[in-house]
């Protein structure tokens, strides 16, 4: 959601009911409705990583039951301010996700606790495990007090096939924008101000050799809800669920 | 020539007493998240975002003027007896930098500000949401149950999930002990619905507020249970993020949002909602209602008609509406199939109006439904009329034979013919609903001395009338084909 158009729009809302109201005021029962919470900015309800993270431990798992990829190690965000999402077209994506931000940034296979340094700042990795079909980027973020707006978030993750499999697609959903590279190739872009929908768009058919394949991502949000989710599907649509997932 | 005018004149009346093609609503349609269209008294309202709203006479001619105290955003109304419940968020949605929306809830005897009856009560907080948690409780959607009577109400935004709480029918209040239900993620200004067995959830997704760039776009999921699960066509969960498309951006209009149902009769449905940007209205945000299909048991919008030529078919049996007049024969060389192609082959024109015009009686010709063969006398120029009253999300039109200023029109013993000229009388205006199904109906404004509402229907293959419509008969339904 485009909170600072959707805060335009009210205050221009709001400026028109006072001019209306000042002409042709209401009719209701006493003037005591409910006055608007005051603006908190200390956060009522503080996100708990535990509620949508297990810490990742040693060895593999499998994808869910849909198929869907829940271990990841994820880069604490960085630092990309956007008012907006409507700026991300193909163009805008790939320059700032194709730009180089810390050592290593395509290549690395990161463990937890490991750190990077971007902008002078450093950010560390953390391998987790979702404890829901998809990725909650922005709980991520609020659990570490991390920015939640404005920000590009990293993830890696290492599928291991028991067999080779072809025709296979890598299918997606992010909030909002991101790019998906496997073995360091670009294999997947969704552009836009998007908001996550599962299966929102596939790479096209690939080959999964036996053995270790990287995959990695980068989701861009402005204001809004960070999150992904992803799988592998068959030439059917069927999810892959015959993979490990592991951090390493 | 003798009932034919001049193409230019005809073309110029055509321009002075038309409609802009496929106008949302005309007057002053302005709002954002237009509740439900609800009719008081006579008169039809829908409430927005800001508090206030638009009412309309006639259902297509819109104004300011309406009511809602409370402001905040994006409202919904149910009419539950004899009184309105209306229900709005006070904050939430990001303003004031956090997410703790209230919904409220609040009764009115009456939509008209005007009645000594209006007055509303003291408004009651039904759902909320803190700060960051993953819920934003604004834009309220409401639904009675027609199975049970259960009262239910559907809220939230991109931030987190779409939540359902039940409410008591009888005071609007959050029923006790009810524990909010996640049905859906990543939509706003939802609403829900029940038809056939199905309850459907109503959601936008798409980039709000961006006008003309804005991606609004409606989408729904379904389910047996009102609580869900709720899938879109491919079994997707909306829960993660599933839906089918139910409206997009289309006839320079971007950014359709907050749906909104209105039964008008039995096969005839429209829905409300809004366009981010109307291009031809400086991309504001504008009211919008169009016909509400249902195809394969789920919703769609529909489009009104057109203006354009057109057979007018009969679902009966599938002849065409025509005029009763000789069928004149095209006086053409035939060639056997079989003789060799020894010559260049050349096409045959169509007949055209010049051709046949001079065999046609003056004063008034009878209608009949017959072969269509694209003649003159089967084909219907039909358009809006732009001055004067329309109806319910659509204006009444004149149905012109092509090239011609003869009009359909009723005739006092309730029966159907044509008059040389169309002169704008009640008689002469058609209404066109386009039909759950996606077919037609075709209703006179006036019939003389008929009070009850008529429709142009089929009562033999070749015989149309005018009749009570029936949306279970093919016999009250019409399909317009430009071929």
């Amino acid at each position: 959601m485009n909170m600072i158009t959707r805060l335009l729009l009210a205050v221009t809302a709001l400026g028109a009911l006072s001019a209306a109201t000042a002409q042709n005021q209401p009719r209701h029962s006493g003037d005591n409705f409910p006055p608007p919470r005051q603006a908190d900015y200390e956060i009522q309800t503080p996100t708990r990583l535990e509620d949508y993270f297990s810490k990742s431990v040693s060895g593999a798992i499998s994808p869910d039951n849909d198929g869907f990829i829940g271990r990841w190690t994820i880069l604490e965000p960085i630092s990309k301010p956007n008012r907006s999402n409507t700026v991300f077209t193909d163009s805008y994506l790939n320059h700032v996700l194709d730009s180089v931000y810390f050592k290593g940034q395509m290549t690395v296979i990161p463990r937890d606790g490991d750190k990077v340094k971007v902008d002078g700042k450093k950010l560390m990795w953390h391998s987790l495990d979702s404890k829901l079909y998809n990725v909650k980027l922005y709980r991520f973020a609020a659990a570490l007090k991390k920015p939640v707006y404005g920000i590009i978030f990293w993830a890696v993750t290492v599928i291991d096939c028991p067999e080779d499999m072809e025709g296979v697609r890598l299918s997606a959903g992010s909030n909002s924008a991101s790019k998906w590279w496997l073995d360091g190739e670009e294999i997947l872009m969704l552009s836009g101000d998007r908001r996550m929908v599962a299966d929102n768009a596939a790479s096209r058919p690939l080959t999964l050799t036996k053995g270790k394949h990287v995959l990695r991502c980068a989701v861009i949000n402005g204001p809004g809800m960070s999150d992904f989710c992803v799988r592998f599907i068959d030439n059917d649509g069927n999810p892959v669920k015959n993979i490990s997932i592991s951090n390493q | 020539m003798k009932s034919i005018y001049l193409h230019s004149s005809v073309a110029l009346v055509a321009l002075l007493l038309s409609s802009l093609p496929l106008m949302a609503q005309t007057g002053a349609p302005y709002i954002h998240d237009p509740s439900t269209i609800m009719e008081c008294d006579g008169k039809y309202y829908t409430f927005g975002t800001g508090g206030g709203g638009l009412i309309s006479e006639d259902g297509w001619n819109w104004h300011g003027g309406a009511e809602r105290p409370g402001g905040g955003a994006a409202p919904d109304v149910i009419k539950i007896g004899d009184r309105y419940l209306i229900a709005y968020s006070a904050t939430g949605g990001g303003l004031g930098g956090g997410h703790a929306g209230r919904v409220l809830t609040m009764w009115n005897k009456t939509l008209d500000s005007s009645s000594p009856d209006f007055q509303y009560t003291e408004p009651v907080e039904v759902a909320s949401s803190l700060d960051d948690e993953d819920c934003d409780a604004i834009d309220a959607g409401l639904l009675l149950d027609p199975t049970t009577g259960r009262l239910w109400l559907s809220y939230g935004t991109y931030f987190g999930f779409i939540r359902m709480v039940e409410l008591d029918p009888a005071t609007g209040r959050r029923m006790e002990g009810n524990e909010p239900v996640n049905v859906a993620i990543d939509c706003e200004a939802t609403d829900l619905i029940y038809r056939d067995g199905w309850y459907y959830l109503l959601g936008t997704h798409g980039t709000c507020c961006d006008g003309p760039n804005s991606t609004y776009n409606i989408v729904v999921g379904r389910s047996r249970n009102v609580t869900g699960p709720y899938v879109d066509n491919m079994g997707r969960e909306m829960l993660k993020g599933g839906g089918k498309m139910v409206i997009a951006a289309r006839n320079r209009k971007t950014g359709p949002g907050h749906f909104g149902r209105y039964i008008v009769d039995d096969g005839v449905e429209k829905m409300s909602f809004h366009y981010e940007a109307d291009f031809d209205r400086g991309g504001r945000s504008v009211l919008a209602i169009l016909p509400l299909l249902w195809k394969n048991d789920w919703p769609v919008a529909g489009e009104n008609l057109p203006d354009g030529t057109y057979e007018i078919q009969s679902e009966r049996r599938g002849y065409a509406l025509e005029l009763a007049v000789d069928f004149v024969r095209m006086d053409v060389p035939r060639v056997p199939f079989w003789q060799p192609v020894t010559e260049p082959v050349e096409p045959i024109e169509s007949q055209t109006l010049e051709d046949v015009a001079d065999t046609w009686p003056e004063g008034d010709i009878d209608i009949r439904i017959g072969d269509y063969m694209f003649r003159p006398h089967q084909r219907w120029n039909i358009s809006a009329i732009n001055d004067c009253p329309g109806y319910l999300g659509g204006q009444y039109y004149k149905i012109l034979i092509d090239g011609t200023e003869r009009a359909l029109a009723t005739a006092p013993d309730a029966t159907v013919t044509t008059v040389p000229k169309f002169t704008g009388a009640p008689e002469q205006l058609w209404r066109i609903d386009q039909l759950t199904d996606g077919t037609y109906r075709i209703m006179p404004k006036y019939v003389a001395g008929h009070d009850e509402p008529l429709a142009l229907i089929a009562v033999a293959d070749s015989t149309p009338a005018l009749g009570k419509f029936d949306a279970d008969s093919d016999n009250s339904k019409w399909t317009f084909h430009n071929h």
